[in-house]
């Protein structure tokens, strides 16, 4: 029935089972992967599970080629949020105190990265470095990944910049700190959090990365290139299950947390926006 | 003859094309508490924003006690400031902001905590020295950020509209608080406000801004009572401006004066006023009871309205309503005249 | 020392904007905007088929290659494609976006919003592999319609032309399917950020004016929150057109866009076509950009 206060605080049934249903759209897929990582099946993706395991965890374990893979993508991951962090920052820092010609422009030029197709970066990187007769290394992947990471520090950055009751900064330095110590005592303590969350943010990123490193990578394997190589050509089933678990648990908290932080922020202040 | 707490001399900043503040000269005495008063875009904040070093003259020299500063970063000035929006650092303690001074000066825990606990008593917050500012009211953040400036004993301190985000009741009482202050301590107040009447009740001298120039400095009696422009007469309080025609027929000139409402007496047609007054007669157009005192609005001879404040001394509402229409004599004292030569 | 470095600085702001400004911008100038152009610059060489070697000499000759009926083919199916699954996760992304804007309790809402972005930064592949497991002949997929009956159905769709093939997880069916659950999220956030920006007044208003639920929906809500819908298509859309991950694990043997840049500079060695096939995507994506930007999608981002 049609009535004239259905603009209720009710949501019409059918509204909730389709919110429902896209829900379980969103995630059933990543338990399934769970389920998966306890098959004893060893060449297919039957289903029903013919039987329960736990040793393909043990078996992943001892894979020397996955502890490589997993180092160098924390290693890769690690440097490339560094580099996010700076750049990133100083270029918030920038477009928060100054007005520049070409200030507005700065974050399309930042977002660039993310907002193309992931092929145009890689290539674009993968021919320069090429025809600069630089050798494919850890640092070229390094180097990929920075591009598409500053804009998250930046964009977590820059908010809480816009955040921060302006005149603390002039408030610091009238009571004496010099530019140094106003970082050190005022700045660093208020974007404390969005740092964390922006770092961590970046951190998944660059850690789950396969398109632009597949072109910057020489004969290097990261971990998700590891994967990407058992999707085309599967050879080792269940330990790439045990993969999949593995990196969505690993990369779960800290993405909770970084998120529970942008949520926290936005509600604050959404009030005011 | 002393030095002045701060001189500008030949001060101007220009944003782009914007004149914010244009070729102001000034001096400001030891001891005194200045207010800078002005509509929004006058100049008065960035003014004082230039006394603190949060911005710097494009051409000028701001000298604080003979030094001069311009060239100086905030932190190498002898002055401190109170923020519009108060800017307590969130995540310290009430304590630690008040400290913050001390502490980047490199003055020991102990000291410092000792004299925190003095500046809380001076501004009547003891025992709230663990508290975030976040739970704060208004009125008591307000607070901190002044014994935040003033535990430093700068030589002059800088108040940006710091009462601005107070209801009426807490605005009037932190006047009071604040001169008391001032009193108590003996250094230099300079006051940013628009707020003319908050300026006339607590300054010792003005200083008028429009457009980024300074239209007048004087004491609150000087401003009020012989405004030497016309912006003065209008934004300090109100006025009435009388040139051309009708003021060559009260004083023989065509020279703008303005007068005060309150200073012009309402008299019948028939009055002959006394020798040191001017009169010109009139018709009441309107009438607007206001309990305390009636506002008239008194067409005059050879056209033009005036402003006349009355006391309902005697009268009642009922007196003062029936009034429209009535024909009077308008009459003020020569000295209430005051030439603003616009 | 510090003090003094300090009031250097102050004195010297724009020496501070170029400190800030600098390294951020020297990297992102000299290596992405300059890999970019010199992408751009390859794109006008060519490769001389017998030596296999690229001739460094301005040419269209490349850009003609693309016009060739298999590499037209290819543009067509990505476009395909990308517009089927952004038309894909409007649907399904507008009843959730709608559900969390208007009806979820401030907490549900936190708690929705974490769920909605969380997949957004969890490990795309791992995501891309759960299809490959879902969609497996002997997955999970089968093995319900089996139950219930309905294997034929899938057999007769995996049994046409162009969409199916040997098993779901090798089909373009199948890659439209993981497509539209990787790039969901993109699609709900924008969605919603534009519906909570219609104010409730207008609904009431609306309401009171006598239109019926339906009704306000049809002509208040659905035009006021489209400039939504056109900015997550943004990145559904691009994202589909630039990925090589889903087609080469999900897809059969006729190729996709990405997958063509990527065998072209790979085993084929030719750098200037694979970058005149990046134009493609980046020419196509510049369009629909000035679309959106008309359409106010802007706004909504």
């Amino acid at each position: 029935m049609r009535s004239k206060k259905s603009f209720s605080d009710k949501s019409p049934l059918g509204l909730t089972m389709a919110a429902i249903a896209a829900l379980l759209f969103l995630h059933v897929p990543m338990w399934i992967i769970f389920l998966y990582s306890f098959t004893t099946d060893e060449a297919t993706y039957s289903f029903p599970l013919p039987g329960l395991t736990t040793k393909w965890f043990g078996v992943a374990l001892q894979r020397s080629d996955l502890w490589a893979a997993l180092a160098l993508s924390v290693r890769v991951a690690s440097i490339a949020t560094l580099a996010a962090l700076i750049l990133g920052t100083l270029a918030a820092a920038a477009v928060y105190r100054g007005n520049f010609f070409g200030r507005e422009s700065i974050s399309v030029l930042l977002v660039l990265p993310i907002a193309l197709p992931g092929i145009v970066t890689g290539i674009a990187l993968r021919s320069a470095i090429g025809s600069l007769d630089i050798p494919f290394s850890y640092w070229t992947i390094v180097i990929g990944h920075a591009t598409f990471c500053v804009v998250v520090v930046y964009n977590n950055v820059l908010a809480r910049f816009r955040r921060m009751s302006g005149s603390q900064i002039e408030a610091s330095m009238d009571l004496g700190a010099n530019s140094f110590q106003t970082f050190r005592y005022v700045i660093l303590p208020n974007l404390g959090t969005a740092l964390l969350a922006g770092g961590m943010l970046a951190f998944a990123l660059s850690f789950d990365e396969v398109i632009v490193t597949t072109f910057t990578a020489g004969q290097q394997s990261t971990l998700p290139i590891w994967i990407f190589s058992q999707l085309v050509r599967p050879r080792d089933r269940p330990v790439t299950n045990v993969v999949a678990t593995i990196v969505i648990l690993i990369t779960f908290l800290p993405i909770f947390f970084a998120q529970r932080i942008s949520a926290e922020n936005s509600d604050t202040e959404g009030g005011s926006k | 003859m002393t030095v002045p707490a701060i001189r500008f001399d030949n001060v101007s900043r220009h944003f782009g094309e914007v004149k914010a503040v244009d070729n102001a000269n000034l001096e400001i005495r030891d001891g005194e508490f200045f207010s800078m008063l002005g509509p929004s875009g006058s100049g008065k904040t960035t003014s004082l924003r230039m006394i603190a070093g949060f911005d710097r003259p494009t051409s000028g020299s701001i000298f604080l006690y003979g030094q001069d500063v311009s060239d100086l970063p905030p932190y190498e000035r002898d002055v401190n400031t109170v923020f519009q929006d108060y800017a307590l650092f969130p995540h310290m303690t009430i304590e630690d902001n008040i400290a913050y001074g001390l502490m980047i000066k490199g003055i020991p825990k102990k000291e410092r905590y000792r004299q925190v606990d003095e500046m809380l008593d001076l501004v009547q917050l003891p025992g709230f020295g663990h508290r975030k500012p976040s739970q704060l009211s208004g009125g008591q953040r307000q607070r901190v950020a002044l014994a935040r400036a003033l535990i430093n004993h700068p030589k002059v301190l800088l108040l940006d509209e710091p009462l601005g985000a107070l209801d009426l009741k807490l605005r009037q009482q932190m006047q009071v608080e604040l001169k008391a202050i001032q009193q108590r301590v003996g250094i230099t107040f300079i006051f940013v406000t628009h707020d003319q009447e908050e300026a006339l009740t607590m300054s010792d001298r003005i200083a008028v801004f429009s457009e980024g120039k300074i239209e007048q400095v004087g004491t609150p009696s000087d401003v009020y009572e012989r405004p030497a422009s016309p912006f003065v007469a209008g934004f300090v309080g109100t006025s009435n401006l009388i040139s051309g025609k009708v003021a060559r027929q009260i004083t023989g000139s065509e020279q703008m004066f303005s007068v005060r409402p309150e200073k012009i007496h309402l008299g019948s047609a028939e009055d002959t006023p006394a020798k040191e007054m001017v009169s010109i007669d009139g018709v009441i157009r309107d009438v607007v009871y206001l309990g305390l005192f009636t506002r008239y609005l008194v067409e005059i001879e050879g056209g033009g309205d005036l402003v006349v404040v009355q006391q309902n001394l005697k009268t009642t509402s009922m007196d003062v309503l029936s009034a429209k229409g009535q024909k009077v004599c308008l009459h003020w004292h020569k000295d209430h005249m005051s030439s603003v030569g616009g | 020392m510090l003090n003094r470095a300090s009031t250097y600085l102050y004195q010297h702001p724009k020496l501070v904007l170029a400190l800030l400004l600098g390294p951020p911008m020297i990297y992102m100038f000299v290596v992405y905007l300059g890999s970019l152009v010199a992408l751009l610059i390859n794109s006008f060489f060519y490769l001389e088929e017998f030596t296999g070697l690229v001739v460094r000499q301005f040419t269209l000759r490349t850009y003609l290659q693309l016009l060739s009926p298999t590499n037209l083919g290819i543009f067509g199916r990505t476009a395909g494609m990308a517009m089927a699954v952004t038309i894909a996760d409007a649907i399904i992304a507008f009843p959730l976006a709608y559900y969390i804007a208007r009806y979820a309790s401030p907490k549900i809402k936190t708690f929705l919003y974490i769920a909605v972005t969380l997949p957004l930064w969890s490990s795309y592949l791992v995501r891309v592999y759960a299809w490959k497991l879902i969609l497996a002949k002997e997955g999970i997929v089968s093995w319900f319609l089996t139950l219930v009956g309905l294997q034929p159905a899938l057999d007769w769709l995996l049994s046409l032309p162009s969409i199916g093939g040997s098993s779901l997880s090798l089909s373009p069916m199948g890659m439209f399917i993981a497509f539209s659950y990787i790039w969901l999220p993109y699609m709900i956030v924008p969605i919603q950020t534009a519906l909570e920006r219609v104010p409730k007044s207008l609904l009431e208003a609306s309401s009171d004016l006598g239109a019926t639920a339906a009704q306000t929906f049809r002509t208040v809500i659905l035009p006021l929150s489209f400039p939504g819908v056109v900015a997550g298509s943004i990145f559904t859309f691009s994202l589909t057109l630039g990925d090589f991950i889903v087609p080469q694990t999900l897809g059969n043997s006729r190729f996709f866009i990405g997958q063509a840049v990527y065998s072209y500079q790979g085993t084929a060695g030719n750098i200037p076509l694979a970058a005149a096939f990046t134009m493609g995507p980046v020419v196509i994506m510049i369009i629909y950009l000035l679309i959106a930007r008309k359409l106010g999608a802007f706004d909504a981002l």
